[in-house]
């Protein structure tokens, strides 16, 4: 409960700093929201004991901890990312609301991964998504922001539906939403099946695998960079964590059927959003598609069972935290100082600012999984995961589609570096913060490859999953 | 601590210091010494190498070590060196050494381009020492990303083009290689022990051969692209026409010579009955590499498509001796991989330095280039002479030994495959006569010639140090012969062994 009770106390400490700073300081929310967030999060690695609460509704334990940990210092390097970008004129009336939205959203995500029953599952899914509607209209005058509201809040509804609906279902077939006892009756009854089927469904939008992803592009490019940035990475990596922990804790029985089916949206999500990718010259639409073809390779991670697939798909939203947040960090700074956002004008940016552009190429070859950086670590462990269920042609697929996004992540890179530009974005000094964000993604993205013992814990954790 | 690691750890110190250089001059200096001493350190492990097999060390591996680096999946970071790794080594040190000096004036953006160029001989050595095939694997693709830098800012012509098809091909090729090596690691232990990737310990077990059916053709291929395998190929020409001069060295030298290895350390010693069941296959198409890469050159105007051909025919020979699977053969292979590297990076670093002072590669639009650069016209000459296979030069001994060792299969599917190979040595002839003809003889073409200056003490340098080790394989070739022959032993036995 630590994490949760942490991050209220933070978001009441925000709002009383709303109601009693004037207008004259409202600047100064910003760091000490920042401090205290970054102290709830260091807090977070404190040593946690497992356990679980009001009657097996909520859950906890090590591999939880460790997912609410990774999930902060994603939230960590958002909120130094958007300081800047918050510091502006006219977003400076509003700032704690960001704080406040984004806080709310991530204490969702938190009660969603500690469930153990559908209850507090769908009660952290919606915290979780609802709020986010906001934020992503936070930019609310710029018609394209409000359009990406509205259009999340469509999206996010009908999948939720769709989701409850197959609860309903499952409700129905097996007479609890617990989850151990929902395990227990579940069986391949049609009724249980459909169910099962509603609840990937809903899972596929929230998660944007094809050909749940139509949201994903217009939401992505129209909202504020900063709130893309925590759509892509943290909300995203959220849902995939209570994916993995719902598939492996109360439909193993089903686990044949979903491994069919995961193998086909696999498939579909990476082959699709690479095709898309591929054409995109926005630069958040770009993004918007790496990272739907990220979560297709994500599904073959958990393909490979509950120990080695889980470890490896927690590992990997580590590594896809620092890595994403890197290639974000950079075009947020460039989107704060010059409102540009599309490939073309990256033309010669490593001779006006050569170290975004490291930053950059670095954060894009981890994304394609190249070595020595940790994209390859994580790449490479979820192809050994599918692998080991001898899924290998899967892998040529997924291997072949690994290569076509590198030609897209190479054309980011061979703007930066190869071609001229007459009107090249001019040099600029990154604030403060931006700068230890991108150096944290930096550090993250050369150590996390190399440093084994995160991936040593994180199995030993999954041990853990099922003891409460 | 093995004295292998200074072999990566060398290159990567090297680039930190070229990191706090000032300018292209400081870089230069930096990346000579540094690749100076990798140089040394390779003449060291060469003689400490013979020292360890004349008090009679009989291990396969030897200067071995072994770090546990991610023990749930049993992956290690797993060094050694067997005589034929040594004299790769030996070839990689030799060609980044001269290629360091062929860029001696690269100004636009030296740093990047001597931090690129030595990050990619990192990866390139990185690959020769290592023994587990994860390890291998990462520095592998360490080895090809470069490429893309170096081609796409420093390149020539249609740059972009080449340098994105030369990435995306080889990676490509990684990718089959990915599910080869993850096929392995699955099988790697039949009866329920630990998981490895460390090849030695496969090598003991025995993959159930439905299974080595399977994964053959994903290794075989996956190194395949990059040693040019026809009809894999294409990446070849276009990438090495479009490449800075030192990255044409390095990459026809060194970096193709990657895929022959890995195709017997890998792919033919792992799955020993798979490759001889689908040997055929791939003696055709290396046959095809042979002859085509040979006919290709013939028709080329451009002085570095010449030699890309021409390198995917020799390539394609490494290749062909490797399948045909007896020692004398594969003794050759290992021979003109070395032989190959010295020559084709001497070649690319004469071109390079002709190109430097005519501004064109058309052979059609020089001539009598002998009476105004003399020294790089017979240093032409000699590498020309060298890649026809005249005796006393490395090239000989090298096919020579291939033709032989082929020639010793009594049916008539490899005598034929043999026979036509051998005529790609008269259409090499042909190929390298016509240019030294057409380039080097006959009247000045151009006046402007005339003005031109001869090759500068680096240039000397450079291409002095490839010369050397031509000539010195040509002559004493029992000496590089008998370090490969004894670590061919367990492979070949083991190849044999499964007939």
């Amino acid at each position: 409960m630590r994490h949760e009770v942490l991050l209220l106390a933070v978001i009441i400490l925000i709002l009383l700093m709303e109601i009693f700073v004037g207008k004259a300081n409202r600047k100064a929310i910003i760091p000490v929201s920042i401090g205290l967030f970054l102290l709830s999060t260091l807090a977070g690695f404190l040593p946690a004991e497992s356990g679980q609460l009001f009657g097996d509704m909520y859950r906890t334990n090590g591999l939880i901890v460790s997912m609410k940990n990774i999930l902060n210092i994603g939230v960590l390097i958002v909120m130094l990312l958007s300081a800047e970008w918050l510091r502006k004129e006219e977003n400076l009336d509003k700032v704690s609301e960001y704080y406040l939205i984004m806080l709310s959203t991530l204490v969702g995500m938190f009660y969603m991964i500690s469930s153990g029953d559908f209850l507090m599952f769908y009660l952290g899914l919606e915290l979780a998504s609802i709020p986010m509607a906001a934020l992503a209209a936070y930019d609310k005058f710029r018609n394209s922001s409000a359009e990406a509201g509205i259009k999340f809040i469509f999206s996010s509804a009908l999948s939720s539906g769709v989701l409850l609906y197959g609860l309903s279902m499952i409700y129905a077939s097996t007479g609890s939403i617990y989850f151990t006892e929902v395990a227990a009756h579940m069986g391949e009854q049609p009724l249980q099946v459909l169910g099962f089927i509603f609840f990937l469904a809903g899972m596929g939008f929230k998660i944007s695998l094809v050909p749940f992803h139509f949201w994903t592009a217009d939401v992505y490019e129209g909202a504020p960079i900063s709130v893309t940035s925590y759509l892509s990475v943290i909300s995203k990596g959220a849902a995939i964590f209570i994916f993995s922990i719902v598939l492996f804790s109360v439909f193993p029985m089903l686990e044949p059927l979903w491994q069919e089916l995961l193998y086909v949206l696999a498939i579909l999500t990476m082959t699709l959003a690479n095709l898309f990718a591929v054409r995109q010259n926005n630069i958040k639409r770009f993004l918007a598609f790496s990272s739907i073809a990220q979560a297709g390779f994500i599904l073959l991670g958990i393909m490979g069972g509950p120990h080695l697939g889980l470890t490896t798909v927690v590992y990997f939203i580590l590594v896809y935290v620092f890595t994403n947040l890197g290639a974000f960090g950079v075009a947020i700074s460039i989107s704060d100082k010059t409102g540009k956002e599309n490939i073309n004008d990256y033309n010669g940016l490593y001779k006006t600012n050569p170290m975004l552009s490291l930053t950059m190429m670095l954060a894009l070859f981890s994304l394609a999984g190249i070595p020595p950086v940790a994209g390859f670590f994580g790449k490479f462990f979820l192809f050994t995961s599918a692998a080991s269920k001898g899924y290998y042609i899967l892998v040529l697929i997924a291997v072949l589609n690994a290569t076509i996004s590198l030609y897209y992540y190479l054309r980011v890179v061979k703007a930066m570096f190869i071609e001229k530009s007459d009107h090249p974005i001019a040099p600029f000094r990154s604030s403060l913060s931006t700068r230890m964000a991108l150096a944290l993604c930096v550090a993250g993205t050369f150590a996390v490859g190399f440093i084994s013992w995160i991936y040593e814990y994180l199995y030993d954790m999954t041990y853990l999953l099922f003891i409460f | 601590m093995s004295i292998l690691n200074l072999f990566v750890i060398v290159p990567v110190l090297t680039v930190f210091a070229i990191l706090f250089t000032k300018d292209f001059k400081g870089a230069r200096v930096v990346s000579a010494i540094g690749m100076g001493i990798q140089l040394l350190l390779a003449a060291y492990l060469i003689f400490a190498y013979l020292d360890l097999r004349a008090i009679g060390i009989t291990d396969e591996m030897v200067f071995t070590q072994d770090i546990l680096w991610f023990p749930m999946l049993n992956i290690h970071y797993a060094i050694g060196v067997d005589g034929i790794a040594v004299s790769m080594i030996a070839l990689t040190a030799i060609v980044v050494f001269a290629g360091v000096f062929a860029s001696w004036e690269v100004d636009n953006l030296a740093r990047e381009f001597f931090i690129s160029l030595i990050l990619l001989a990192t990866g390139v050595f990185g690959f020769f020492i290592s023994l587990d095939l994860f390890t291998m694997f990462l520095f592998y693709e360490i080895a090809v990303i470069p490429m893309y830098l170096l081609i796409g800012i420093w390149g020539s012509g249609p740059k972009e083009y080449s340098a994105m098809k030369l990435t995306l091909m080889l990676m490509g090729g990684s990718a089959l290689l990915l599910v080869g090596l993850l096929g392995l690691y699955f099988y790697s232990a039949p009866d329920g022990g630990p998981l490895t990737f460390n090849i030695l310990e496969i090598a003991k077990v025995h993959i159930p051969v439905e299974m080595q059916r399977l994964f053959f053709p994903f290794l075989f291929v996956g190194f395949g692209v990059l040693g040019a395998l026809f009809p894999f190929h294409t990446w070849s020409p276009d990438g090495h026409a479009s490449a800075p001069t030192a990255v044409s060295m390095l990459h026809a030298g060194v970096l193709m010579k990657l895929g022959g290895y890995g195709c017997f350390r890998v792919a033919m010693f792992l799955l020993p009955e798979a490759a001889n069941e689908m040997a055929w296959i791939f003696i055709i198409l290396t046959t095809i590499s042979v002859v085509y890469g040979a006919f290709g050159a013939i028709w080329q105007k451009d002085l570095k498509y010449i030699n890309a051909y021409s390198s995917v025919s020799h390539c394609g020979l490494v290749l062909f001796a490797l399948l045909m699977m007896n020692e004398t053969a594969m003794d050759g292979a290992i021979l003109q991989m070395i032989s190959h590297g010295l020559m084709t990076a001497l070649f690319f670093a004469l071109i390079g330095m002709i190109y430097g002072r005519t501004h064109t590669r058309m052979i059609d639009q020089m001539g009598g280039l002998m009476k105004v650069i003399p020294f790089l016209s017979v240093v032409y000459v000699i590498a020309g002479l060298a890649s026809l296979g005249l005796p006393g030069l490395s090239g000989f001994v090298a096919e020579m030994t291939i033709f032989v060792g082929a020639f010793q299969h009594p049916d008539i599917f490899h005598r034929a495959a043999t026979i036509i190979a051998i005529s790609s040595i008269v259409i090499t002839a042909v190929y390298i006569l016509r240019v030294v003809g057409i380039l080097l003889l006959g009247p000045v073409k151009n006046t402007d010639y005339n003005l031109l200056t001869d090759a500068r003490w680096y240039e000397r340098l450079s291409t002095i140090t490839l010369l050397v080790a031509i000539a010195g394989i040509g002559m004493f070739p029992f000496w590089l012969s008998d370090t490969i022959m004894n670590s061919l032993g367990p492979i070949v036995s083991r190849l044999l062994a499964v007939v």
